[in-house]
């Protein structure tokens, strides 16, 4: 499904990603681990198509097309969605009127017309429910005054409903407490089949207890330097990331 | 809201300005300038009684005796004053004819602005009172109205039919002393609309009125004039455009509106007047001066949504006189390219337990500027006035400007008065969050003008928030990128 080939990116004239090489296909989940600064969050930027980061050598190659010189846009309706370690607020816009407006976008880019309101009505609440949020939740302005949990459910949450074939959470862990973190992952974890992939991005291993991948790959330097199964994660967690640079 | 992005595009690609069209209608035009005669000859030619144009001749002699404001934050060249015609009516005018009488090009300029004739005469729930340069040609449901002792006709006509009503509460809200542009409307204005709602009546549709400026060079006057009797409801709407054209055009209305004792009146605008080109060229001046007074125990509101005009100087204001009255503003002022706007409101409180709200919304982009300026003002026997206000302005590239000027004048200790400003700017980052969900740059500029904008287009009649919505994304269009 992505095929990552010798990435190189910069930002401002200073390289972060040195050579990365990875390969997903679907129905896999994916982690990405390493230490801060390491380049986890500018893989997932270049990844979505993020135009402060600039790619000078390389290609990324999503659905058998190479998708560098596609807009961020572009590369949504193709079916990359990435969920924000720091999601944004839009204030005065309801959370039902941003889907509502990213799903008709996504719908028309694709050539299909748009979707019905009794069915986005209905598709909402049936993700709500699976997500277990509440409906009072949907009408509120998008991530303004929400907590920290409120914000990454609200992203899978437009996982759900957008439907992508590859998925980038971007330290979705971060500022979430235990509970938050559990019904995250669960969320995740239902919306996960064997058409769909994952990449998780993050610095500890304890996500990886909720999301189980079935790579682990140890960022360093803006390199992919050791690769393993689920395993790797727990050594990690053991020995922190010292000993694989 | 129920339109599609087919329709929004097929709108931009001819956004340069879609009314910017000049029919060509046979004019009965005035030579240029002002002076005593022009005046006596306006009202001459409009058959009106002698204390009217004795009331336009002092308005006169006020206004050569005023010098022309500069305190607002706009910059542009003057007018003058005697290089304008003063009156144009369209030549087609008869009160007996019936709507297929009406001269075709006419009927075509409708069309373009799409509110044709044929389709008002279906509309049920809005009676149109359409002005075209300076005379209303067409005036519906006025039967429907009547039957309710509503009165809306043009003010010409009221002076006629109604002279007792007019002179009691015409200058009463705005006099002819009030500022420069207001002396000089009075002195010669060419016509605009009067509404009158008897005692107990709820106005059971939105009455509605399009301004259209048609004529080059020439002025428009128009002279706004709504009175709600006591225990009386009435909503009022007023859109309007304008050709497109290379001179300034001045336009200097004056609206009053009164609320007797527990009246209500809702006066809502959308004004999309030509802003001048993308090189600041062109467009239209509007010196406005709208007031309303307020009795025992009623209420004004003002909902505008602002795009168009070169420059905008227009407060509208509420003077909360009876106890208990409430007063309420809201405004979306956009500008972009090189338009410049200077506006808000005043809330007077005279009236004890008086209240006010102001919700201002400014959305600057491109190389333009806009200004928030409101005086809130509690006198002294305003015992337990109440204010709130917040005035917000979103900024779209780094080559505009916001400003807000707030005047807080308290002279009572028991009034309680608040003020919340915030400044923002569309980040890059809301953007690409849009943009990473599929949503394009032209769409999220929408949607988050759109949810900036919220509170007050949520004020707009149904109709009118539509209309208002598509306005705010065709003015911003090509403003980041």
């Amino acid at each position: 499904m992505l095929s990552i080939d010798n990435l190189h990116a910069s930002v401002e004239g200073k390289s972060i990603l040195n050579g990365i090489n990875l390969d997903v296909k679907a129905g896999e989940i994916h982690a990405i681990m390493g230490p801060n600064g390491s380049g986890k969050s500018t893989l997932s930027s270049v990844i979505a198509g993020n135009e402060d980061y600039e790619v000078t050598k390389g290609d990324i190659v999503f659905k058998n097309e190479n998708i560098i010189e596609l807009s961020a846009e572009e590369r949504a309706h193709k079916g990359i969605f990435m969920s924000f370690q720091y999601p944004i607020e839009i204030p005065g816009v309801t959370v039902t009127n941003f889907i509502k407006t990213a799903i008709n976008s996504n719908l028309k880019a694709r050539g299909e017309s748009e979707m019905p309101a009794n069915k986005m009505l209905k598709k909402i609440r049936e993700k709500a429910e699976l997500l277990e949020i509440d409906s009072r939740f949907l009408s509120r302005s998008l991530n303004e005054g929400f907590s920290g949990g409120e914000k990454k459910r609200n992203e899978i949450f437009q996982m759900a409903m957008l439907e992508p074939s590859l998925s980038i959470l971007d330290e979705t862990d971060s500022g979430l407490d235990i509970d938050a973190l559990k019904v995250v992952a669960n969320g995740v974890n239902k919306l996960k089949n064997k058409d769909n992939a994952v990449i998780v991005i993050t610095h500890y291993q304890r996500l990886l207890d909720y999301i189980i991948p079935d790579f682990v790959h140890v960022l360093h330097e803006g390199k992919i330097v050791k690769s393993g199964d689920k395993s790797l994660a727990h050594e990690l967690e053991e020995k922190g990331y010292d000993w694989i640079k | 809201m129920a339109y599609t992005e087919e329709e929004l595009k097929k709108e931009l690609e001819t956004k340069e300005y879609e009314y910017g069209f000049y029919t060509d209608i046979e004019s009965e035009t005035f030579p240029v300038g002002l002076d005593e005669s022009i005046v006596k000859a306006i009202s001459k030619k409009k058959e009106e009684p002698e204390w009217m144009t004795e009331w336009r001749l002092e308005a006169y002699k006020v206004w050569k005796s005023m010098e022309e404001p500069d305190w607002a934050n706009v910059k542009y060249q003057k007018p003058d004053f005697q290089a304008i015609a003063y009156y144009s009516a369209p030549t087609v005018v008869d009160p007996n004819k019936t709507l297929d009488d009406v001269d075709p090009d006419l009927l075509a300029m409708y069309k373009k602005l799409g509110i044709s004739v044929d389709e008002q005469k279906k509309m049920n729930n809005v009676a149109m009172d359409i002005v075209v340069d300076s005379v209303s040609v067409a005036t519906t449901f006025k039967k429907t109205l009547g039957e309710k002792g509503i009165i809306f006709m043009s003010i010409s006509e009221a002076i006629k039919e109604h002279p007792e009503l007019v002179k009691k509460y015409i200058g009463t809200v705005v006099p002819t002393t009030d500022n420069y542009y207001a002396a000089l409307n009075s002195a010669v204005f060419s016509d605009g609309s009067f509404c009158y709602i008897p005692k107990g009546v709820r106005c059971p549709m939105e009455l509605s009125t399009y301004f259209r400026i048609n004529q080059a060079g020439t002025g428009q006057f128009e002279r706004t004039l709504v009175i709600a009797d006591k225990d009386s409801y009435v909503s009022y709407l007023e859109g309007c455009t304008a050709p497109s054209r290379d001179e300034n055009q001045l336009h200097a209305a004056v609206v009053e509106l009164v609320a007797l004792d527990q009246a209500e009146i809702k006066y809502s605008t959308v004004q999309n007047w030509f802003p001048g080109n993308k090189n600041g060229k062109g467009g239209v001046f509007n010196f406005v001066t709208k007031r309303g007074i307020c009795h025992k125990n009623s209420k004004i509101s003002w909902t505008q949504v602002e795009t168009g005009s070169a420059v905008t100087w227009k407060y509208p204001s509420c003077i909360l006189k009876g106890d208990n009255s409430v007063g309420e503003f809201y405004s979306i002022a956009v500008t972009n390219n090189y338009q410049q706007a200077d506006t808000g409101t005043k809330m007077i409180h005279l009236g004890k337990n008086t209240k006010s709200t102001i919700i201002s919304k400014g959305i600057s982009a491109g190389k333009s500027q806009n200004s928030y300026r409101g005086l809130v003002q509690i006198n002294s026997r305003a015992e337990n006035a109440r204010n709130f206000s917040q005035c917000d302005s979103l900024l779209m590239g780094n080559k505009c400007g916001a400003h807000t000027f707030p005047y807080i004048e308290v002279k009572n200790k028991t009034a309680m008065v608040e003020h919340e400003a915030s400044t923002s700017k569309i980040g890059e980052d809301q953007i690409f969050y849009c943009n990473q969900r599929g949503i394009d740059t032209e769409k999220a500029i929408a949607l988050i003008v759109n949810g900036f904008s919220k509170e007050v287009l949520n004020k707009l009649p149904m109709e009118f928030a539509v209309e208002a919505q598509k306005l705010l994304e065709i003015s911003l269009e090509g403003s980041v990128g």
